[in-house]
């Protein structure tokens, strides 16, 4: 065996035992395994020692401060009840309440502490307050989605009697009982649901992530977290902070006397720049269509409604869903818990022009006053691309080329333009990433560019850029992908001469207590650096579209002067024949775009207005944007739905 | 037939070191069913997780030192990557405000928990590579393998972890013969430490925030009532009102009313404390004792350098988790995620633990080859 070593400064083994080291020297094996030992028996001693602390503590707790603790565990046992802080009430511009707390009693189940087993108790509890499948449903479903759990409820909103009844009996059922809790509710049932969101029970992930965000001990006796929406994003300033009462408690377990409270601090109060009783215009205006609308003040980015149509109803979510409304919802061909503003992308069709144009000017690829004969088709590669007016519209400037929207111009713009400088330039407007606004789940859309079709597509032969696909993409449709809220954006932007605001749904964040107000403060977040003058030419061309152009029906007697535009989106290719709307099933037909702002000279509102499937903008999509702007700005109530099925028959061009 | 295959099934075991371990885990059977409220799922858990862990010991234990040495370098190699990849943004998971987990696409591992046993295995194998022509340098270099992920873990932040692994670098140091001057050295500037960072003001200045406020926390339980300082309140309530003998099995108040958080994991012992009072933990503690004299006894006959060192380590370091948990649970230390190794419910610590036991067997069995 091998135990020779040399050593040095820093191993020294034990004087006057051991010849003191010296280099090149063999040492004796039996010292090194001396040295070794030794510090087997310290680290023993070490081990001792330290157990000794412990035991010493263990002495200290467990015998002589025994009683201490004896008498806080047994005959003064202190339980620390948290105090959920009450949620923030959610109200619009004008303070209509969005969402709002109420109190009521709920039936609750801790399955850890019952005497029997779950199906039994329900079937016994049955025999006092109904239990109807639907809560046995929802029960299972929650149980399903939490593993660890306190308790969960098996029937919410008791009436008074129902409390009364399984009071006189609540002996029977140890592991069940009844609760007083704060629910959430909203007034307004589907209507803004897109963007208020719901709160649900907090589940697994939320746990994760609370406790990832170190929340976990505020979240002690909450059992809902906001799950969507303005719920969800704004869940810190809504929540609050949790109290904590000090309870005596008897050796069962129940509450005697409150020793000492913590207040709970109640949530903020959100107030959103959103005009409820504009929003519920927007929707009606509708009729049975889905879509999407959002209108945004292009002064400060806040958002005046956000449409998505169809909603639902966010309070059938608040104490867990039941599994039949769940597969309603999820299965409806109409997609109602799709958020169409937010994460619908679509082709802009013709409202891409006015950016074009716009992008013309500033790149000097085209002067306004330029004109040419519109045959009514451009040839590219041997390719005709058609004009949808046969013989084309005549001699076509830029203002003419937004007012009859105009194909055969854009066509032959892009091709001069070229991809790189129309994704350089509307990447500018936002297209193609998320405007930041304050709800979570945007989704960036596409704006095409050769980069773009490289990582989009793996297949080498599909990752090249064709200089025809360039064309279409100039009238708005092909790759091109926008949400809603993005063509909205870009409208106000474009209002605004420039100066971008990031869109926001909360205007102000008001404190409960001191009811002070925290205006959320609309700083520019880019301005564009535009000629006013090309500007104006776009302007007026966009006003020219309400007053002669394909708005022109649909804003008919305007008492304000508007600019905007209409789009079409194509949803189905038709190889270059001819499109006819009723030879075309209602999922494939196109998607009618509408954009406007108002008053033209000083815009106090942008938006932008989709109708899925609704065929052409001015007829399907225009109409609404007219009842939107004429209650924002005239205070004026609409009638009628703006839009019905025999609307979206109608050909107009576009 | 069936003795042979008996015999090639108990031959790697140490009867000893194994006979303790099912004693503590006995116990903990005992213990898990009553903090668990009953829960027969997790006594079957634990029960599972043992199984595993007593064939990875066995797995373990089959393997020669010679094999075991050849694993050190690139288990260290490997682990000091891992904990490296931590840093590259994509691969590294970020929660709590620290980044200590990779993300490998099915699921997220913690390179630190390797390297508690790739550290003491490296500087084990280290020391006995260069055992021939030992000095000062190749302490300096010990030194400095250890400083290298024990850095690169205290950036995550995790002190806790850090420190355990630290420590277990350190006893193989010691074991490896570091100068006593020193050693003292150290435990003065340990103690300077400690009381640099029980003080607020002066923590503030060397730690993360949220690191101070657990000391203070330990200090004053009260200034967080509803976060951890409940957990320390609640398991001293715990451990002081069992008494001498406890209250007894399934009796315990403050467990089951719901007082103690976390009564199956990290806090199981403030349950063990309550239900089984000062006779229950002096047993503990003494199964506890023997578990690491029996570590220490096979450090101490080792035939190797690389063994007696390992041996040593692991032995400590055993020590030193049942320490800092029965330390933290009873309010002597400050709260950091340890469980007590054997007792508390989860599968990777207990396979954690019974691999390192696995290397004690196996250091053991070649010194009986040996003598053979």
């Amino acid at each position: 065996m091998k135990y020779q070593r040399q050593r040095a400064m820093f191993s020294r083994p034990i004087k006057g035992r051991v010849r003191p080291p010296s280099t090149n020297e063999l040492k004796n094996p039996n010292s090194e395994r001396y040295a070794f030992q030794l510090r087997i028996v310290v680290a023993a001693l070490f081990v001792l020692a330290l157990f000794g602390v412990l035991f010493a503590r263990f002495i200290w707790l467990q015998a002589l401060q025994h009683d201490k603790y004896q008498t806080l565990a047994e005959a003064n046992r202190i339980s620390l009840v948290p105090i959920q802080p009450s949620r923030g009430i959610i109200k619009d511009r004008n303070g209509i309440v969005l969402a709002h707390n109420y109190s009521a009693y709920t039936l609750e189940i801790t399955p850890s502490k019952l005497p029997d087993n779950l199906e039994a108790s329900i079937q016994r509890l049955n025999q006092i307050i109904e239990i109807t499948p639907k809560d046995r449903r929802r029960f299972k479903k929650l149980m399903e989605e939490t593993k660890d759990f306190e308790s969960l409820p098996i029937k919410t909103r008791l009436t008074d009697e129902e409390v009364a009844r399984f009071a006189a009996n609540s002996y029977q059922f140890p592991g069940i009982e009844v609760k007083a809790r704060l629910f959430r509710q909203y007034p307004m049932g589907e209507i803004a649901s897109h963007l208020i969101g719901y709160i649900g029970r907090i589940n697994d992930q939320d746990l994760t992530d609370l406790e990832d965000a170190g929340q976990l001990a505020n979240y002690r006796g909450t059992d809902h977290i906001g799950k969507l929406g303005i719920e969800q994003s704004y869940e810190e300033q809504l929540h609050g902070t949790t109290g904590f009462e000090e309870v005596e408690i008897d050796s069962g377990g129940r509450a005697v006397r409150t020793l000492r409270r913590t207040q709970p601090a109640p949530g903020e109060n959100l107030i959103l720049s959103v005009d409820i009783k504009l929003q519920q215009i927007a929707e009606k205006a509708f009729g049975d269509n889905t879509g999407a609308l959002v209108a945004i003040d292009p002064k400060t980015g806040g958002v005046l409604s956000f449409v998505s149509k169809p909603g639902y109803d966010p309070n059938l979510f608040v104490d867990g869903i039941d599994p039949q409304n769940w597969k309603d919802l999820n299965e409806s061909p109409d997609k109602p818990l799709n958020n169409r503003a937010l994460r619908g992308t679509y082709p802009p069709g013709s409202t891409f022009k006015p950016f074009m144009a716009l992008g013309a000017l500033e790149g000097h690829f085209r002067a306004a006053g330029y004109a040419f004969p519109d045959p009514g088709f451009f040839w590219f590669g041997g390719h005709q691309f058609r004009d949808d007016k046969v013989g084309g519209h005549g001699m076509v400037d830029m203002y003419k080329s937004i007012v009859v929207s105009c194909d055969s111009y854009y066509y032959s713009l892009a091709n001069t333009m070229g991809i790189d400088n129309i994704s350089r330039f509307m990447g500018l407007f936002d297209f193609g990433s998320q405007t930041g606004i304050d709800i979570d789940g945007e989704v960036t859309g596409v704006l095409p560019s050769p980069e773009w079709k490289k990582k989009r597509f793996k297949n080498p032969a599909q990752q090249k850029w064709f200089a025809g696909e360039t064309i279409s993409i100039g009238i708005g449709q092909g790759y091109n992908a926008y949400t809603p809220l993005q063509m909205a954006h870009a409208t106000a932007t474009l209002a605004n001469n420039g100066v971008m605001f990031k869109p926001h749904l909360v205007q102000f964040i008001e404190n409960t207590t001191n009811g002070t107000k925290t205006a959320i403060e609309p700083k520019p977040t880019k301005t564009l650096p535009f000629k006013q003058e090309n500007l104006d030419v776009i302007h007026r061309a966009m006003v020219g579209v309400v007053k002669e152009g394909t708005g022109a029906r649909a804003f008919a007697g305007a008492q304000y002067e508007a600019a905007g535009k209409t789009g079409t989106a194509q949803v189905f290719s038709l190889k270059g024949g001819k499109y006819s709307e009723s030879g075309t099933k209602k999922r494939l037909r196109d998607h009618a775009w509408f954009i406007a702002y108002a008053p033209a000279n000083d815009p106090k509102i942008a938006l932008a207005v989709l109708v899925e499937n609704g065929g052409f903008g001015a007829a399907a999509a225009a109409p609404i944007a007219r009842q939107v702007l004429d209650y924002y700005l005239l205070g004026k109530e609409p009638k009628a739905p703006a839009i019905s099925a025999s609307d979206v028959e109608s050909v107009t061009d576009d | 037939m069936i003795k042979q295959l008996w015999n090639r099934i108990k031959q790697p075991i140490d009867p000893w070191l194994f006979l303790f371990t099912l004693l503590v885990f006995g116990l903990s059977v005992v213990l898990l069913y009553s903090a668990s409220n009953r829960d027969i799922d997790k006594v079957m858990d634990k029960t599972t997780f043992m199984g595993v862990a007593v064939a990875a010991m066995w797995l373990i234990a089959n393997v020669s030192q010679q094999n075991l040495m050849r694993l050190a370098l690139p288990a260290y190699v490997l682990g000091v990557l891992l904990l490296v990849l931590v840093n590259v943004p994509g691969l590294g998971v970020t929660s709590h405000g620290a980044t200590r987990w990779l993300n490998v696409g099915i699921t997220r591992i913690q390179p630190s928990e390797l390297m508690r046993i790739a550290m003491p295995l490296m500087l084990a194998w280290y020391f006995h590579h260069f055992e021939a022509h030992l000095n000062w340098k190749h302490f300096l270099a010990a030194a400095a393998l250890l400083v290298l992920p024990v850095g690169l873990i205290l950036k995550q932040p995790d002190l806790g972890t850090g420190l355990l692994i630290a420590s277990s670098g350190f006893y193989i140091l010691f074991f490896a013969g570091l100068s006593w001057r020193l050693i003292g050295l150290m435990i003065l500037a340990g103690g300077g430490m400690a009381y640099t960072v029980m003080h607020w003001d002066l923590c503030i200045h060397l730690l993360h925030e949220y690191q101070c406020r657990r000391v203070a926390t330990m200090l004053d339980p009260m200034q967080d009532p509803l976060g951890a300082g409940y957990h320390i309140i609640q398991g001293t309530i715990a451990i002081g009102s069992g008494g001498l003998l406890g209250k007894g099995w399934l009796n315990g108040t403050q467990t089951h009313l719901d007082f103690i958080p976390e009564r199956t994991t990290d806090f199981i012992f403030a349950v063990f404390g309550e239900e089984f009072g000062l006779l229950g933990n002096a047993i503990l503690l003494t199964l506890y004792l023997l578990v690491i004299i029996r570590g220490l006894t096979i450090a101490n006959s080792a035939s190797t350098l690389f063994g007696r060192l390992l041996a040593g380590a692991i032995a400590l370091n055993f020590f030193t988790y049942a320490f800092v948990n029965m330390g933290m649970v009873s309010g002597i230390l400050p709260v950091v995620g340890v469980p007590l190794p054997l007792v508390s419910y989860g599968g990777t610590s207990m396979v954690s633990i019974l691999t390192g036991f696995g290397i004690l067997m196996s250091i053991n069995r070649d010194k009986k080859l040996m003598k053979a």
